[in-house]
C-alpha cells in the first residue's frame, strides 16, 4: 500500500484514501462541438501508459475529497511528488 | 542457556500428549525438543512417499514435523511446526498424514512404488477418463497426500489489529538485530524490535564460547534485552513474524498472543496483525542451514549440524548418542564440538572439503575428534531411524554406525523481506547462496542474512544499520565461517536424494524435468513442485538452484529463485481477518424506518450495503403473491414504499443552474422553482451513467437524487468535473443522502391519505401538478414533498429529516390503512415500474447505452450547448444506424416470465452461430394485466414494432414474442395526472 502525499491536506496518506483518476494532462477540447472526430476520440481514449515516471490525477475521496496531480514512478510504483491544481497545457 | 542434562533437570515439568500418549517436557521447550528430549524420532509421514520423518531443524525451516494442535472445539489448527509450538500443561498435539499410526502407515507403500510416482505423474496418470479427475483421482490424491485436515468448525477465537508507525523496524533479535536496535533507540528512534520465536537473541541462545564486550553471549544478551526494554522508544515484540514486505515499507507483522497458554488462562485475541509503516526496515532475520543431498537423507536422526546445537545448546537436548557430521562448512564443525561437550559421541566429521582452516583441525585433535577431508556421505541407512552411514573418502566406501546424522552444506541468506521489496539479488560463490547486492536507502539486510556469518561481523553490520559509525561490540572466540565451494548434492544423486522434504522432490526429480524439458526455474518449480506448501522451500530452494543450474551448465546466478511471495510464514486467516468478521465484515446500511419495515414482516435483501425490504410477507404467503397483492394495492389503492437509499445531492451556489446543465443531458434553464424534472447523466464517452430527479428549491439551489447504487460515482463524476474542467462555475455539493429519510406514497388514493396531514401544502390537483415540489410540515417537522415516484400512479415522495423517517413510517401506515395503504416492498416496485416502461439504470441500460437507445433522447436541451457526453453522440459508432434500442414484448399467451438476459433472435430454432437480434433486460409477469411483459435490446428495436421475434429460453424452445412499445400499463400517462 502506497503512501501518497496529498497537497491539500500537506500529509502523506495510506493509498486506500485515495481514488487513481487516470492519466492527467488531458486537456478537453475549449470548445467540443468543434472538435474532430479524432481530436474527441483522442481525448476519451488516447492514453500514454508510460513506463517510468506517469502524471496521474488522484482524488482524497476519504479525506479533504479533492483532486490533485501526482507523479508516479510506474516500474517502482513509488510516488515522486504530487501537487495542487488542475491539468495546464504541458 | 540450558546446555546441560542438569540445568534441564531443574527446570518446572510440563505435561502434554503428542497423538494421545503422555509425555513430560520442560518449560521453554519447543514441542519438537520435547519430543526429542523424550526419545520421539518419528513426528510426520512425507507428503507423496509416506517415509517416516523425523526433525530436519530446529526453527521455522523445519519442513517435515508439521503437527496439529487441539485446543477445544473451534480452536482446532493444522500445519503448525512442532520446532515453534510451544508446550505447556495439558497441550493435545496430533500427528498429520499417517493412517493408523506414525509408526505403521498404511500408505508407506507409495515408497515402494515410488519410481512409478516421479515429478508430474499426476498429470501423466490420471489424465483418462476426464470425469474420473473431479470425482475419482482428486479425491483419492486429496486423501493419500497432503498436510493437516482444514478445520471445519467456525474459528471460536478473536483476532486484533494494530496500526503502528516507527523510524525503524528490526526483522530479527539475532546479534545483528539487538546491535540494530540498540544503535538505532540509542540516537532517539522509535524502534519495533520483531522476533518470530519466542525467546528474543537468535543464535546468542545456542552461543556457549563466543564472548561480546566480555560477557558470556548469554549475559551481553540478556543485558541488551534489559536496555532495549527500559527506553521508552523501543517496542520489543517476540513471537512476531514480519511476514510481508509491501510498497514503502508498510510490513505487515503477525504477533501470536495466547496460543503458548492452556486455553483456560488464554485471555484476549489469539494473534494480532500489525500493520507497521516503517521509516527503514533493518533485516535481521539471519540465514538457513542448508542439507546435503544423498541417499535417504530424510530418515529420522538424519538432522541439519546447526539444529542438533540448538537442541543441545538452548534446550538441554542431545539429539543422539552417536553422531557423524557430513558437512562442507565451518559451522558444522562448531556443531559437532558443541555436541561433544554435551555428550554426544562424535564419531566422524566427513568434511567434503579438500581443506579447512587449520585451527577447526587443530580443535579436532584437541578433542579428539575424528575427521576426514574430502570425504562425502553417499547414504544413510535405517528405515524408522538412523542406524548407519556410507561415507566415501580416500580409503574407499565404508559404513560406519550412528544414531545422529548431521548435514551442513553452508548457509542460505533468509532474504525474503529483502526480495518481497524488490531489492537486488546476487550469486555469492564463496558463500554457495544468493545474498543482497546493494543496499538500499529505506531497508538495510544486517548480518547472517547479508552473508555476515561470523559473530563479529553480524554485530558490526547490525551496529552500522542501526546508525552508527564506528565499530562499537568486540568478540572474543568467534568462529570462522567458510563453506563450499562443494556442491552439496553429489553428482549423480540416485535414489531417495531429497532437496524439498516437505513436497517429497527427489534431486532426480529435477533431472526428469530438465529432461522433459523445463528450464525456467519458476517451470521446474510447478512441474516438481519443489519449494511449493507452507514451507516455500526455505531448507531446498539454493540446492534446487545448483542443481538445476548443474543440470543444465548454466551458472546458479544466472538460474536464479523463485519469486519469494509473502507470507514468510504461514499466516492464520484468522489474523489477516482481525475485526473484519461477521457484522463487521461490511457493515449493512439500514433506512430510518428499518425497523418499523421489519416489524411488518419486510423481507431484506441486500442492494450494495443497503439492506432493502424486498417484500412485505403476511404468514402462508408465497412471494408471488405476496409481489402481486403489494403491486395491486399500488394501482388500486395505495402503497408506502421507503426509497431513503435514493442517493441525495444538494447542488447550491450561484452558478448551479450552469453546472447541472453541464452534468445532465437535460436543460434545466426553464424549470421554476418548485418544479423537477426527470434527468438523465452521461460519461464523457456519451454513454448513459445514472438517472434521477433534479428539483428546483431556489434560484440557486437544487436538490438532486440519484439511483441507490450510483450516488458514489455519481459524485464523484460531478466533483470531478467541478474540481478539474468547469473550476469558473461557483458551486457547492453536499451529500444529503443521510440527511433525509425519503417515504413514497403512491396510488390513487394517495391524495386522500396525505391531504389531511400535511400543513402548508395545498395538494390539490390545480395547486401541486405533477413533477411539482412544495415544503411544508407533516407531523410537525419540516417536509419537502414531490409529487413524483416510479409507478406511474398518482403520488408524493416524502423527504423528512432522517430521524422522522421511522415514525413517518408508522404514522402514515396508521392513517392510511382506512383507505387501504399497504407498504410495498422492491420486488413491487419492479413490477410496477416495468408496467410503466420506467428503466433501471444497469438492469435495462448496460453502460453501452445512448439516451436516444433507451427512447429518452427527448431529454436533451438541444440548444442548451456543450454538456458532459455531448461531443460524443455525434461520433459515427453511437449516431450509426444497428444500435440496440429499448423495446417491450409482448407475449402470445404464457404465463411464466422471460429470463433475463435471454437472446432474441428471428427464427424459432435458429442454426448455430446466429447472432442474436438482442437480449432480455427486465421481465416480470403482470398482475394488472395479468400477463408477461419485458423490456428489450434490440437492435434497430424501434423500427421493428409489431415485428415477431423468438427469445431462448434455459429450459425448452424458443418463445415467440411481438416487439411493442415499452409502456404496458396506462401509456396516456392519464393516472399520473390523477
Amino acid at each position: 500500500m502506497l503512501l501518497i502525499p496529498c497537497p491539500h491536506c500537506r500529509q502523506s496518506r495510506p493509498e486506500r484514501e485515495f481514488r487513481h483518476c487516470g492519466e492527467a494532462g488531458l486537456l478537453r477540447p475549449v470548445d467540443p462541438a468543434a472538435a474532430s472526430d479524432r481530436e474527441w476520440t483522442d481525448y476519451l481514449f488516447a492514453r500514454t501508459n508510460p513506463k517510468g515516471e506517469s502524471q496521474e490525477r488522484w482524488r482524497h475521496v476519504h479525506g479533504c475529497g479533492r483532486f490533485f496531480v501526482l507523479r508516479r514512478d510506474t516500474r517502482e510504483d513509488a510516488c515522486v511528488t504530487s501537487r495542487a491544481g488542475v491539468e495546464e497545457a504541458p | 542457556m540450558i546446555d546441560s542434562p542438569r540445568a534441564r533437570a531443574a527446570l518446572p515439568l510440563v505435561r502434554f500428549t503428542f497423538d494421545g500418549r503422555a509425555y513430560e517436557g520442560r518449560a521453554g521447550d519447543t514441542l519438537a525438543a520435547a519430543l526429542l528430549a523424550q526419545g520421539v524420532r518419528i513426528l510426520g509421514r512425507s507428503f507423496k512417499y509416506h517415509r517416516p520423518r523425523g526433525l530436519l531443524a530446529a526453527g521455522v525451516e523445519e519442513p517435515n514435523a508439521l503437527v496439529t494442535i487441539d485446543r477445544g472445539a473451534g480452536r482446532v489448527t493444522p500445519n503448525l511446526l512442532a520446532t515453534q509450538v510451544e508446550i505447556y500443561e495439558g497441550l493435545a498435539a496430533r500427528s498429520q498424514n499417517r493412517w493408523p499410526s506414525l509408526r505403521f502407515d498404511a500408505l508407506e507403500i507409495n515408497d515402494l512404488f515410488s519410481a512409478l510416482m516421479p515429478a508430474g505423474f499426476y498429470y501423466k496418470t490420471f489424465m483418462w477418463p476426464a470425469a474420473a479427475w473431479r470425482r475419482l483421482y482428486e479425491p483419492l490424491i486429496r486423501r493419500a497426500a497432503g498436510f493437516g485436515e482444514a478445520p471445519r468448525e467456525a474459528d471460536a477465537d478473536v483476532y486484533a489489529n494494530l496500526y503502528a508507525h516507527c523510524d525503524a523496524l528490526v526483522v530479527g533479535s539475532g546479534p545483528a538485530g539487538l546491535a540494530a536496535a540498540l544503535a538505532a533507540s540509542g540516537r532517539g528512534e522509535r524502534v519495533i524490535l520483531c522476533e518470530q520465536d519466542f525467546a528474543f537473541g537468535g543464535s546468542l541462545l545456542a552461543e556457549r564460547a563466543a564472548t561480546i564486550d566480555g560477557e558470556a553471549a548469554a549475559q551481553w544478551r540478556a543485558q541488551a534485552l534489559a536496555r532495549l526494554a527500559a527506553r521508552a522508544n523501543v517496542t520489543l515484540l517476540n513471537r512476531t513474524t514480519a511476514f510481508g514486505l509491501y510498497a514503502q515499507n508498510y510490513v505487515c507483522l503477525a504477533q501470536r498472543l495466547s496460543d503458548h497458554l492452556p486455553p483456560a488462562q488464554a485471555k484476549g485475541p489469539r494473534e494480532r496483525l500489525w500493520q507497521v509503516r516503517a521509516g527503514r526496515v533493518i533485516v535481521a532475520a539471519g540465514a538457513i542451514e542448508r542439507p546435503l543431498a544423498f541417499e535417504c537423507n530424510d530418515r529420522p536422526g538424519v538432522m541439519l549440524a546447526e539444529a542438533a546445537r540448538v537442541y543441545a545448546n538452548r534446550f538441554g537436548v542431545a539429539p543422539g548418542a552417536r553422531a557423524l557430521v557430513a558437512c562442507a562448512s565451518d559451522s558444522a564443525w562448531r556443531a559437532a564440538f558443541d555436541l561433544r561437550a554435551a555428550g554426544v559421541e562424535i564419531v566422524l566429521i566427513a568434511d567434503a572439503r579438500a581443506s579447512v582452516a587449520q585451527a577447526l583441525q587443530d580443535a579436532a585433535r584437541e578433542t579428539g575428534v575424528a575427521f576426514e577431508l574430502g570425504a562425502r556421505v553417499r547414504r544413510a541407512h535405517g528405515r524408522l531411524a538412523v542406524k548407519a552411514a556410507e561415507v566415501e573418502g580416500a580409503g574407499g566406501l565404508r559404513t560406519i554406525a550412528c544414531d545422529l546424522l548431521l548435514m551442513g552444506a553452508g548457509w542460505t541468506p533468509t532474504l525474503h523481506l529483502f526480495a518481497q521489496a524488490r531489492g537486488p539479488l546476487a550469486w555469492d560463490a564463496a558463500l554457495g547462496a544468493f545474498r543482497p547486492a546493494q543496499a538500499r536507502e529505506d531497508i538495510v539486510c544486517a548480518g547472517a542474512c547479508n552473508g555476515a556469518l561470523s559473530l563479529a561481523m553480524a554485530l558490526d553490520e547490525g551496529a552500522r544499520a542501526g546508525g552508527e559509525a564506528t565499530r562499537v561490540h568486540a568478540v572474543a572466540h568467534d568462529w570462522p565461517c567458510a563453506s563450499g565451494p562443494v556442491a552439496p548434492v553429489a553428482p549423480v544423486a540416485q535414489g531417495a536424494a531429497f532437496v524439498d522434504f516437505q513436497n517429497d522432490v527427489k534431486a532426480r526429480d529435477y533431472e526428469l524435468a530438465q529432461r522433459e524439458g523445463f528450464v525456467a526455474l519458476e517451470h521446474v518449480k510447478r512441474y516438481t513442485t519443489s519449494g511449493l506448501g507452507a514451507d516455500q522451500g526455505k531448507t531446498g530452494a539454493i540446492n534446487a538452484t545448483r542443481l538445476v543450474a548443474d543440470l543444465s551448465q548454466r551458472e546458479p546466478g544466472a538460474v536464479g529463485l523463485t519469486t519469494m511471495r509473502p507470507p514468510f510464514t504461514p499466516v492464520s486467516f484468522g489474523a489477516l481477518a482481525h475485526m473484519a468478521r461477521g457484522p463487521l465484515y461490511e457493515p449493512a446500511r439500514e433506512t430510518p424506518a428499518h425497523a418499523g419495515a421489519a416489524a411488518r414482516g419486510a423481507v431484506f435483501e441486500n442492494a450494495g450495503a443497503w439492506r432493502r425490504a424486498r417484500a412485505f410477507a403476511r404468514a402462508g404467503e408465497s412471494e408471488p403473491r405476496v409481489v402481486a397483492r403489494e403491486a395491486m394495492a399500488v394501482r388500486t389503492a395505495a402503497g408506502l414504499f421507503d426509497a431513503s437509499t435514493l442517493g441525495k445531492i444538494e447542488v447550491a451556489g450561484p452558478d448551479a443552474l450552469a453546472f447541472l446543465n453541464k452534468i445532465y443531458v437535460n436543460d434545466f434553464s426553464r424549470l421554476a422553482p418548485g418544479r423537477c424534472r426527470y434527468a438523465v447523466m452521461l460519461n464523457e464517452a456519451g454513454l448513459v451513467m445514472d438517472d434521477g430527479l433534479v428539483a428546483r428549491l431556489a434560484p440557486d439551489r437544487f436538490h438532486v437524487t440519484t439511483t441507490s447504487g450510483g450516488l458514489g460515482h455519481v459524485l464523484h463524476h460531478m466533483e470531478d468535473f467541478l474540481q478539474t474542467e468547469f473550476t469558473h462555475l461557483k458551486v457547492w455539493l453536499v451529500d444529503v443522502t443521510e440527511q433525509w429519510s425519503c417515504l413514497a406514497l403512491q396510488g390513487p388514493r394517495a391524495r386522500d391519505i396525505l391531504a389531511p396531514l400535511v400543513e402548508g401544502v395545498d395538494l390539490s390537483r390545480a395547486a401541486m401538478p405533477p413533477m411539482s415540489l412544495r415544503e411544508g410540515a407533516i407531523m410537525g417537522t419540516p417536509l419537502r414533498l414531490l409529487r413524483a415516484g416510479f409507478t406511474g400512479e398518482l403520488g408524493f415522495e416524502l423527504y423528512t429529516p432522517a430521524r422522522f423517517g421511522a415514525p413517518l413510517w408508522d404514522f402514515l401506515l396508521e392513517r392510511g390503512a382506512r383507505c387501504g395503504l399497504e407498504p410495498y416492498g422492491l420486488e413491487a416496485l419492479d413490477v410496477l415500474r416495468l408496467e410503466k416502461g420506467y428503466i433501471v439504470i444497469g438492469q435495462d441500460s448496460d453502460g453501452a447505452c445512448t439516451p436516444d437507445d433507451l427512447g429518452l433522447a427527448r431529454l436533451i436541451g438541444a440548444s442548451k450547448g456543450d454538456f458532459v457526453g455531448a461531443r460524443s453522440l455525434r461520433l459515427p459508432h453511437l449516431a450509426s444506424a444497428g444500435r440496440r434500442q429499448l423495446v417491450g414484448l409482448r407475449l402470445r399467451g404464457g404465463s411464466r416470465p422471460l429470463d433475463v438476459g435471454a437472446q432474441i433472435v428471428e427464427a424459432p430454432a435458429p442454426p448455430a452461430g446466429t447472432r442474436a437480434l438482442g437480449h432480455v433486460t427486465s421481465s416480470r409477469v403482470s398482475p394488472a394485466l395479468a400477463a408477461p411483459v419485458a423490456l428489450a435490446l434490440v437492435a434497430d428495436g424501434r423500427a421493428r414494432m409489431g415485428a415477431r421475434v423468438f427469445v431462448t429460453r434455459l429450459d425448452g424452445p424458443c418463445e415467440e414474442a411481438e416487439i411493442a412499445a415499452p409502456v404496458f400499463y396506462d401509456p396516456a400517462g392519464e393516472r399520473l395526472n390523477g
